[in-house]
């Protein structure tokens, strides 16, 4: 432990319960660059592929081997191969060079050559690289759906509210495989209450997984891991032909899938094989498309933590989602599993795939608190979506959230969870109580949810599948229960499925059934002018935050009843030698009744009287109302003033004491932290000021500071001086003032 | 009477322009069964006209779907796309079979050549044979029959 407070207090921070460490190598923990990475290079034999990445064909594991039979394209690999690597990256954020001609190019070019090129780009050139290869034109967002309990309840309230909240993919999971069915029926219930259309899917054990999606109950599915080495892919009891005949019976049935993979997955499982983590991605990004997968969740997803202990695992990360989008894969970029404990280091991170934009920003938001999040996931959660909202706000930048109104959420989650109450009385599943409807609308988490008889449930999941319970079979259960709306959008689900239009690359579906893809509107980004732009109404959709106020200056004027003041005539230098002159903004105890710390008027008035005389000077107040900085207004009353020492006050309750022989930007004593002035301050103040006309060398008046408090005051700050400087009047003389009611003014001259 | 433009289009169908297939070709798009989108309504759910696993992609719309992929320049999807149209018509229980049989280990050289040829000559399924003797070929050669 450090003798030093700061090194200590540094290590109380959150980030600090990170590991981070030196490469090793050996083991596979080296984010990008390995010194075991192979140079990249192929050597083609009479159309035949004799070496790749310094391998032989001869030694060339099932990954090398697919990727030369079903993904490179062979009458590109001469022209892509001879290219330079800095020529090549060159080209990736070049605005005249289009997409597809990367595409293009990448189609020739092999795995090891792909990470180099990749790596030789920092990270603004990999952001604009990734917003130049993205598949589709708008990015979007995926939501993550669960929690602890599994109440059907409150995950067809979450996944409404996803819905409505403009997540284009839902995903839940199970804690208990055996719910399944169940989970995978309330997500889908949920969300197209919320807005039909939305895509949803039960991760689960593959076989199941494509079990469900036959019967109609999920509309998508990315559990198709794989892995840059063939251990891994073994390990995981797949090959790359397995998977890719899993990919062909889920598109047979009409349902999208896109693969999973992600640096540090072959560390994490101790067998890299000695490579480096984006090397190994992209081998794995090269089979996922040699697979004919339309796309990848890809973002290091949940070994994130690893490549995130090493130097540029970030950067890494970010690498490879720019694979995935340079091979023409949809991306789902991440950002789902808890990165890091830091809020700052987990934003900053993020910023690499929400600034560019991706297919998906992140490969599951978590919609409910992250303690209800069965992913491992939550690394931004139902907490953080103001942040999100306002992060995009700031920006001007679309990340695939929309900031919606409170009430519109309620409604939305108690309708959701009155659907899936009908369809569980109409199938004849455990009933759904009143007390849990409530619950899942108002609740926080799983632990507000009452206890449900899990055995029941479980037995209504295994009818699921045993009596064969389709989409179809919900659609006509919810007819039935009088739910007609959502069972048109159940329906209106199975009927993508049978176009099969969303199995195209990056396919999302917008309201009114409108199946969006790279194929009907690809991202053609040119350089500024060209590609998608957060503009016209969906700005305004994204910017307008429930909670943000009217600039305007109404919002800060007085509705008090304060005392009337009586303008008594026009103010006259010099006074009584003991005088003290309060000058007060053109608008005090007019427009403005309050300070910013919202003290009334009067009585700061009253307290800054009482200070004076309380010292044994006397006093006179006026109004300036030629300006409305409170240098000039002090400025000002000095020169009025008897002793040639003013106090003066703005409006908000910004506060000077002067003195007429200064230069009206200097001064005795200035109060700028209004909002932390309290009436004995102003008390304080009137008191020095009155020792300072008597010839006393007072000391100052001590005043808190909070720095924060212009973070939190600055727009009130901005209102309340617009209307003081709006009570302005030009060249007026200052004038005496006195407050009928409680007549403060003691002295007038 | 002269043929519109549209007309002669009936039978034809444009990959370049005829996506997506449900907007732009619904005449194109049936389910198995041959209903068309706009027959798979809730009125016909109630009335039992709609069969429940009849809601999904016919092989031909699945060749539709890898020609658009296809003149995309996206190969390795349309073809994944032709095998799955290969699947379409193969029940669930037969394909999850299949999966199961090249998981690693699991199948002997022969097992596999079996599930092609039935592939190839029962299912009507070729390019997935194709596919599985690929894969025979490959596991052979790195150990992974059973």
């Amino acid at each position: 432990m450090s003798d030093s407070a700061r090194a200590r207090a540094r290590l109380e921070r959150e980030l600090r319960r990170e590991v981070v460490i030196e490469p090793n190598p050996a083991l596979g923990l080296i984010a990008m660059g390995g010194p075991n990475d192979p140079e990249p290079g192929l050597t083609i034999d009479d159309g035949v592929v004799v070496e790749m990445d310094g391998r032989p064909a001869a030694d060339f594991d099932l990954i090398d081997r697919f990727i030369v039979d079903y993904g490179l394209d062979l009458t590109e690999t001469a022209g892509a191969m001879s290219l330079n690597e800095v020529e090549i990256a060159r080209m990736l954020v070049d605005i005249d060079v289009p997409r597809s001609e990367l595409v293009r190019l990448a189609s020739g070019l092999t795995p090891a050559r792909l990470a180099r090129v990749v790596s030789r780009l920092d990270p603004v050139e990999m952001m604009l690289a990734l917003k130049k290869m993205r598949a589709r034109n708008r990015p979007a967002n995926q939501a993550h759906v669960t929690n602890r309990k599994e109440s059907p309840v409150l995950l067809a309230a979450d996944a409404a509210e996803a819905a409505i909240r403009g997540f284009a993919e839902i995903e839940t999971t199970v804690g208990v495989s055996r719910m399944a069915p169940l989970n995978a029926i309330a997500i889908l219930v949920g969300s197209q209450v919320g807005r039909p259309g939305v895509l949803t899917q039960c991760a689960v054990e593959e076989r199941k997984n494509l079990e469900l999606g036959m019967l109609g109950l999920t509309t998508y599915s990315e559990t198709l891991s794989v892995y840059g080495t063939e251990s891994c892919m073994i390990d995981g009891d797949d090959t790359p032909w397995s998977k890719a005949l899993l990919a062909s019976a889920y598109a047979s049935r009409g349902i999208k899938v896109r693969f999973t993979s992600g640096t540090g997955s072959e560390a994490l499982m101790t067998h890299s094989d000695g490579f480096s983590m984006l090397y190994l991605e992209a081998r794995c990004l090269w089979l996922v498309r040699a697979a004919g997968s339309q796309g990848v969740q890809n973002g290091s997803i949940s070994a994130v933590a690893l490549p995130l202990s090493l130097p540029g695992g970030t950067k890494a990360i970010l690498g490879e989602n720019l694979i995935g989008a340079w091979l023409d894969l949809e991306v789902a970029s991440g950002n789902d599993a808890v990165a890091s404990h830091s809020a700052i280091r987990k934003t900053a991170k993020l910023m690499g795939q929400f600034l560019p934009g991706t297919d998906f920003v992140t490969s599951g938001y978590s919609v409910m608190p992250k303690r209800d999040n069965m992913f491992g996931g939550g690394n931004f959660d139902s907490d953080d979506l103001d942040e999100w909202t306002t992060i995009q706000r700031d920006w001007q930048v679309d990340a695939g959230i929309e900031p919606v109104n409170e009430n519109e959420v309620l409604r939305v989650r108690e309708e959701a969870a009155r659907t899936i109450q009908a369809l569980y009385r109409s199938l004849g599943f455990p009933p759904i109580t009143d007390e849990e409807i409530r619950s899942a609308v108002y609740g926080y988490d799983s632990r507000d949810m009452p206890d449900r008889d899990r055995l029941a449930d479980l037995e209504a999941a295994d009818r699921v599948l045993s009596d064969g319970i389709t989409g179809v079979s919900l659609a006509r259960a919810l007819d039935l229960a009088g739910q007609s709306g959502p069972a048109e959008a159940i329906l209106g689900m199975q009927r993508l499925r049978v176009s099969g239009d969303y199995l195209q690359t990056s396919a999302i579906v917008e309201p009114g059934w409108a199946v969006v893809s790279a194929v009907n509107d690809p991202n053609e980004y040119r350089g500024p002018g060209t590609g998608y732009r957060l503009d016209g109404e969906r700005w305004e959709r994204l910017r307008r935050l429930p909670h943000q106020s009217e600039a305007s200056t109404k919002a800060v004027s007085s509705r008090r009843e304060s005392p009337a003041v009586v303008e008594i005539g026009d103010a006259i230098p010099g006074g009584p030698d003991d005088e003290v002159v309060i000058a007060v903004g053109p608008a005090f105890l007019s427009v403005v009744t309050e300070t910013i710390g919202g003290l009334a008027h009067e009585n700061v008035l009253t307290a800054l009287v009482d200070g004076i005389e309380g010292e044994g000077a006397s006093c006179r107040v006026v109004r300036v109302r030629r300006t409305s900085d409170v240098a000039f207004i002090g400025h000002d009353g000095a020169g009025l003033s008897g002793s040639g020492v003013g106090v003066g006050i703005q409006s908000k309750g910004t506060t000077v004491i002067h003195r007429a022989d200064l230069q009206p930007l200097d001064n005795l004593e200035l109060f700028g932290m209004a909002p932390l002035l309290t009436l004995d301050s102003y008390r304080a103040i009137g008191r020095n000021a009155a020792a300072h006309a008597l010839g006393k060398r007072p000391s100052p008046v001590p005043t808190e500071i909070d720095n924060f408090a212009r973070a939190k005051l600055i727009v009130q700050t901005t209102l309340l001086q617009a209307l003081e400087t709006g009570e302005v009047e030009p060249g007026a003389p200052a004038t005496v003032i006195e407050l009928r009611e409680r007549g403060v003014v003691t002295e007038i001259i | 009477m002269p043929r519109s433009k549209r007309e002669t289009r009936i039978d034809g169908f444009d990959p370049a322009s005829d996506y997506p297939l449900s907007t732009v070709r619904p005449d194109l798009v049936t389910t198995p069964s041959g209903r068309r989108l706009e027959e798979l309504t809730l009125e016909a759910v109630r009335q039992g006209t709609v069969a429940d696993d009849d809601l999904r992609a016919t092989a031909e719309t699945l060749r539709r779907q890898a020609a658009v992929a296809r003149e995309s320049r996206r190969h390795p999807l349309a073809a994944n796309l032709e095998r799955a149209a290969d699947l379409a018509a193969i029940s669930d229980h037969e394909i999850l079979a299949l999966y199961t049989a090249l998981r690693p280990g699991r199948s002997t050289g022969t097992e596999l050549e079996d599930w092609a040829s039935r592939l190839e000559k029962e299912l009507g399924a070729p390019q997935v044979a194709a596919f599985v003797r690929e894969a025979a070929v490959a596991y052979r050669e790195s150990g992974l029959l059973r």
